[in-house]
């Protein structure tokens, strides 16, 4: 048990991520627990690929005496991190851009206040 | 209302705990298909670098789903930031 | 104010280190078949720098330069040339984003099997798909930063 301690990171940051969405009131506190949950999930995705020891799959200048499939980590789950670190800096500008429009319309940023309809 | 947050919160957090207990060896994946990449992507694709030949290559759809994606979120603050005198 | 910029200190100082910062990630973005990086990599170092220019001369000075519909033009160019090689890959060859250009003279040389110094001509379409990503990267990271400074004038908390 005491070799699973990445995956005890992988759920602290999404419990205290979920903890800051469910309990905060404060807008830009909100947008900051998405954001911890999304680091989160990336950091489960990438030590899912790893091996004891490895190497980056790279052949640019390999250090010689290291077996080839057995001796590099694997490539598949970094290529699916790009991906998700990307999107998730398209959901944050989002939700900025979002978070400027409601404070000019409303003037506060405590989220119990925007229920009503404003004229 | 915030009892049924606490409690859908403390059921979560005991499910994440008992994932993390029981989740396989941290240093031994299964890695049939990756050892098929990592051998044969010299050859097929002509890249030394395995992690561009996978996003580009073999999973280049993806990477065009992604591009979409940036341009939605690039074509969503355009317009929230519209303002009412230009653009005519 | 995200109008007025910093002191002349930090303009001398930006102004100088901007042309270094964008060849650095022009470099990433074109080795990115040889060594870590590629196109959404380089893409955000070149974004960066234009973010640099932004906070030390004022978000009005940089749209009177180059304003922002040449930035998100930048952004639907790179777009269109990623579809347009994708395209090529199914008129000359068998699909959709298929690598057509092993072998022939372009990009097409085939290293030998195991370490070897990195030799620029091999790739296939990788390198151009790097390149449409590098620059729908910038353009689409620096257009967002420019709108949301010029879109907050005169919001002073």
């Amino acid at each position: 048990m005491i070799n699973n301690v990445p995956f005890f990171a992988v759920m602290l940051l999404i419990a205290i991520g979920l903890y800051t969405i469910l309990f905060k009131r404060n807008l830009i506190k909100i947008a900051m627990g998405i954001v911890i949950v999304e680091a989160g999930v990336n950091l489960f995705l990438i030590t899912l690929g790893y091996r004891e020891g490895g190497l980056a799959p790279i052949y640019t200048h390999l250090p010689s005496g290291v077996e080839i499939p057995g001796g590099l980590v694997l490539p598949v789950p970094q290529a699916l991190t790009l991906t998700s670190i990307v999107i998730g800096v398209a959901i944050l500008a989002l939700i900025l851009s979002f978070v400027v429009r409601i404070y000019r319309h409303y003037e506060t940023l405590d989220s119990r206040n925007i229920r009503r309809l404003k004229e | 209302m915030r009892k049924i947050a606490t409690l859908v919160f403390l059921v979560f957090v005991a499910f994440l705990l008992y994932g993390a207990y029981e989740m396989r060896d941290f240093g031994r994946p299964p890695s049939d298909m990756d050892d098929y990449i990592i051998e044969n992507s010299q050859k097929e694709t002509g890249a030394n670098n395995a992690v561009t030949a996978v996003v580009f290559d073999y999973r280049g759809y993806d990477t065009l789903g992604e591009a979409t994606v940036l341009f939605t979120a690039v074509a969503g603050v355009m317009a929230m930031f519209r303002r009412r005198d230009d653009h005519a | 104010m995200p109008d007025e910029g910093l002191s002349p200190v930090v303009r001398v100082i930006a102004a100088m280190l901007f042309p270094f910062i964008l060849i650095f990630s022009l470099y990433v973005i074109l080795h990115g078949h040889l060594t870590p990086g590629g196109g959404f990599q380089g893409g955000a170092i070149g974004a960066s720098a234009v973010v640099m220019l932004i906070v030390a001369y004022g978000a009005r000075w940089v749209e009177s330069k180059a304003g922002e519909e040449s930035v998100s033009v930048l952004e639907s160019l790179g777009g269109l040339m990623f579809v347009v090689t994708g395209l090529l890959g199914f008129i000359l060859a068998a699909t959709f984003l298929s690598n057509f250009l092993v072998g022939e003279a372009l990009f097409g040389e085939i290293p030998a099997f195991g370490s070897n110094p990195g030799i620029l001509n091999t790739g296939g379409t990788l390198p151009l798909l790097n390149i449409a990503v590098g620059l729908k990267v910038i353009g689409g990271l620096a257009s967002v930063v420019l709108i949301m400074a010029l879109g907050s004038r005169g919001e002073a908390a």
